[in-house]
């Protein structure tokens, strides 16, 4: 399973590389290491947001409400920082971290708790929280001007060659790859999506685990509010309005399994880039909007194809290998 | 409808004593099992056939071959005398055949016209369904049950049980069904509504159904059944009219005196208690469950399916919660909340179904075994997987695990070895009380061996067992003692000395 896994993707890396091959002939400098750090950048908070849903999909429940989670922490900072320039940048992300985290509790405590599928907990909360971001704001944008010179700048400051919000996902990136192969945690996400039941024999509390991921994913959340706010220097109540099927689809297109237990953190990353590409180079080798969205539909389409014929195969590897022992 | 009828071999035959459905030296085996083994069975028109026998001896699998899910591997299948073959459902289905299970097979949120005509619906003359005469037919087929009392409007799942199998049998009567098969339609039963099916029964009788009536209770094959088959293993060992024939003569039939398997030797050095479990109580599954499990005992669980043995393991594990009553692990009362509370005090339960409960299919076998020792083997949350590896090793290698890698996916492993994967992940809990639900179901001789002989290690080395079983080879071959559990309370605690299977059999079914 691991080397297959691993299989899984080397192919989807190939299918960038080849992708990046094909932009190249008609726009030469896309594949210069300046641009791909760029579009690296670009696709950051779209990395970080895919690994918050990774973990929530492993469970097999969803979380619709990220991108609203992040519309609304998003403006919270914005007017926080609008009102009181003088808070620093880390204090105003570790209050995203925390708002992120009080709406994701919300979902984790419903599904847990009150035992409601995450999907209409999450479609609920989709709304709620978008409304709630109306509240707070009264319906007003946060404009540039309106924003501490520090709270647009930080993401952007260079360090090492890089800018900060690329190290802030090559950060999360590390730590989801730590706690999902190296913590107690991470076993149990995967190990619950795979077999809930053995899970639960296995003395896994499975309610207490979903709660969690539903924490993680909430916190991601909230870190992306801020760091899309500050990217955007614009927020308002339409922001990221219908990104969390992006995010979905870069969960999708990296192999993460729908029906829960099967995917890795390169995956959603991967999956991720792959979409940020896509964006990144059709406008600029003139290929209308329309057909970027089209191109990224198939790639899901093609993506769980080919998904569930590397499931069909390895079923029959089980059935030879049955009758051989 | 009837298109598949006259399909396969069709050859004349006399019409004998006139048996409606004959099967004639059925053989069915799946890898590893021998399910059926020239197997005959046949039913009559207007009698009731028991079909008898212990767990696994083979009942479902000729059901499934009754009703063109499964087909036979040899053997003959005659239909008023001439040979044909039910490749499919659909073909059983146009035979007249039709199954009633226990829990009934039929569409929740179908009204019960809707669910009689289902695939038959009467049609207008622009091919949709014709609503009026639907509800008309369904009417007139539950009055001549005498079950007008079901609106044929209702939806489905607003009807209790009983009612339910009302529906299956109008669903029956109106494809014209010749010959129902009932699988342990009472288990679910009130005493009321079981004397209403039995009505039903007796109509179906009358009507010249050939009926085959699955139960394990007796006094119920006695009311209601003419005639009786017995399986045991998957043979034929009996058939004949119930009148001329005692119940200790049939429990005779099904126990029989085949020992196909040696039971390691062990000298059992039994110590002090270490578990007491007293007055353990549920609300719908068991009550006032009260035994003792002592130091280096196998303790065998013996029972009719749905006797309430799994829930009470379960329980003891913490799996589900109890309403009363104490579990005392080495003189101190636990009150298990989860399993992980229980895996801590030192109780593991090993589920039955194996796939479903056991091991983590996509997960690696180190990974599975370390799975609920987790807590162990990482410190402050943080896998360390050497740990792991190192656990996995040690236990596997004890149980002669056939495995190219630890890395491997357990899904790749043959049955036999993933239960013993299942095993050496809850011996690497360093449990003192192992629970073992159904350990050698399912899985070839071999590996039965494997499993029983890792038992008697086991308790050699001072481990206490509690053993679930449904295999009388198995529990008096390997039990020091044996709680017989019936209908959620148990019914008697032997001692496994000159203990026979009757004795156990008629304790489980409750003949005096």
């Amino acid at each position: 399973m691991k080397s297959f896994l691993k299989y899984r993707e080397i192919w989807l890396l190939a299918g960038i590389v080849v992708l990046i091959g094909l932009i190249s002939t008609r726009f030469p400098g896309f594949a210069d290491p300046a641009n791909l750090r760029q579009v690296f950048n670009d696709t950051s908070i779209l990395m970080i947001l895919a690994l918050g849903q990774m973990v929530v999909i492993l469970t097999r429940s969803i979380d619709l409400s990220m991108a609203s989670n992040l519309c609304f922490t998003g403006m919270v900072v914005a007017m926080l920082n609008a009102a009181h320039p003088a808070i620093p940048i880390p204090v105003l992300i570790v209050i995203a971290l925390a708002i992120g985290l009080a709406l994701g509790a919300i979902n984790g405590f419903l599904v847990w708790r009150l035992n409601i599928p995450s999907i209409v907990v999450t479609l609920g909360t989709l709304t709620i929280y978008r409304g709630a971001t109306f509240v707070v704001s009264g319906g007003a944008w946060v404009n540039a001007d309106q924003m501490s010179p520090d709270f647009i700048n930080f993401q952007r400051a260079a360090f090492l060659g890089l800018p900060v919000l690329s190290w802030i996902a090559i950060i999360v990136i590390a730590l989801f790859f730590m706690v999902m192969t190296r913590t107690q945690i991470g076993r149990s996400v995967h190990a619950i999506g795979v077999n809930p039941t053995a899970s639960v024999y296995a003395g896994i509390d499975v309610g207490r685990t979903k709660f969690i991921v539903f924490c993680i994913s909430g916190m991601i959340g909230g870190l992306a509010g801020y760091l899309w706010i500050s990217r955007y220097v614009i927020a308002s109540v339409e922001v990221a309005n219908g990104y969390e099927l992006n995010i979905i689809a870069a969960c999708v297109i990296g192999g993460i399994s729908i029906a829960g237990g099967i995917g890795s953190v390169g995956g959603a990353v991967l999956g991720a880039l792959f979409l940020g590409i896509i964006s990144n180079a059709l406008p600029v080798i003139n290929i209308s909007p329309f057909w970027q969205m089209a191109i990224s539909g198939s790639a899901i389409i093609l993506a769980v194809v080919l998904n569930a014929r590397g499931e069909r195969r390895q079923g029959r590897i089980i059935l030879r290998k049955a009758e051989a022992a | 409808m009837d298109t598949t009828a006259h399909d396969g071999t069709v050859k004349e035959r006399p019409p004998a004593s006139a048996p409606r459905l004959t099967l004639s030296g059925i053989s069915k085996s799946f890898p590893g099992v021998r399910a059926l083994h020239n197997v005959s069975l046949s039913l009559y028109p207007g009698q009731v056939t028991a079909l008898i026998g212990e767990n696994g001896a083979g009942k479902s699998t000729l059901v499934k071959i009754m009703t063109g899910i499964y087909q036979p591997d040899s053997g003959e299948i005659g239909i008023d005398g001439l040979a044909t073959t039910l490749p499919s459902a659909h073909a059983a289905f146009g035979h007249g055949i039709t199954a009633i299970h226990q829990e009934t097979v039929l569409f929740d949120d179908l009204s019960v016209a809707e669910n009689i005509f289902l695939g038959h619906a009467p049609r207008t003359r622009f091919g949709t369904i014709d609503w009026r005469t639907m509800r008309k037919n369904a009417r007139e087929v539950l009055e001549t049950m005498r079950a007008g009392h079901i609106d044929a409007d209702t939806r489905l799942k607003d009807l209790g049980i009983a009612n339910k199998h009302l529906v299956a049998v109008a669903r029956a009567m109106s494809i014209d069904a010749r010959i129902v098969i009932m699988d342990e339609p009472t288990a679910a039963l009130s005493m009321k509504e079981i004397e209403e099916l039995f009505l039903l029964i007796e109509f179906l009788k009358s009507e010249g159904k050939a009926v085959l009536f699955i139960s394990h209770k007796f006094d119920e094959i006695y009311r209601i059944a003419d005639r009786y088959t017995v399986f045991r293993d998957g043979e034929m060992v009996g058939e004949g009219l119930l009148k001329d024939t005692g119940q200790n003569e049939i429990v005779r039939m099904m126990v029989g005196r085949n020992v196909d398997h040696i039971f390691p030797q062990r000298e059992p050095k039994i110590g002090a208690p270490v578990l007491s479990i007293s007055g353990l109580s549920h609300p719908t599954e068991f009550d006032d469950i009260g035994f003792e499990l002592r130091k280096g005992e196998i303790l065998g669980f013996y029972g009719l399916v749905g006797a309430g043995r799994s829930e009470v393991m379960q329980a003891i594990a913490g799996i589900t919660r109890t309403s009363r009553g104490t579990i005392s692990l080495d003189g101190k009362t636990i009150a298990p909340k989860s399993a992980a509370d229980s895996i801590e005090a030192g109780i593991v339960y090993v589920p039955e179904e194996r796939g479903k409960q056991g091991v983590v299919i996509g997960l690696p076998i180190f990974q599975n075994v370390s799975l609920p020792s987790l807590a162990r083997t990482s410190k402050s949350g943080v896998l360390r997987l050497a740990e792991e590896f190192s656990l996995a090793r040690s236990y596997t290698e004890r149980l002669d695990l056939r495995a190219s890698s630890l890395s491997q996916d357990v899904g790749t492993l043959s049955g036999g070895n993933q239960q013993k994967v299942v095993i050496a992940k809850w011996l690497a809990t360093a449990p003192k009380v192992i629970i073992l639900d159904e350990p050698t179901k399912g899985i070839d001789i071999g590996s039965k061996a494997a499993v029983h002989g890792f038992m008697a290690e086991l308790v050699a080395q001072g481990l206490s067992v509690i053993m679930v079983s449904s295999e009388l080879p198995e529990i008096l071959g390997m039990s020091d003692r044996v709680v017989v559990m019936r209908e959620g309370r148990i019914a008697a605690t032997y001692d496994n000395k000159g203990l026979d299977a009757e004795t156990l059999v008629r304790t489980a079914a409750g003949i005096a």
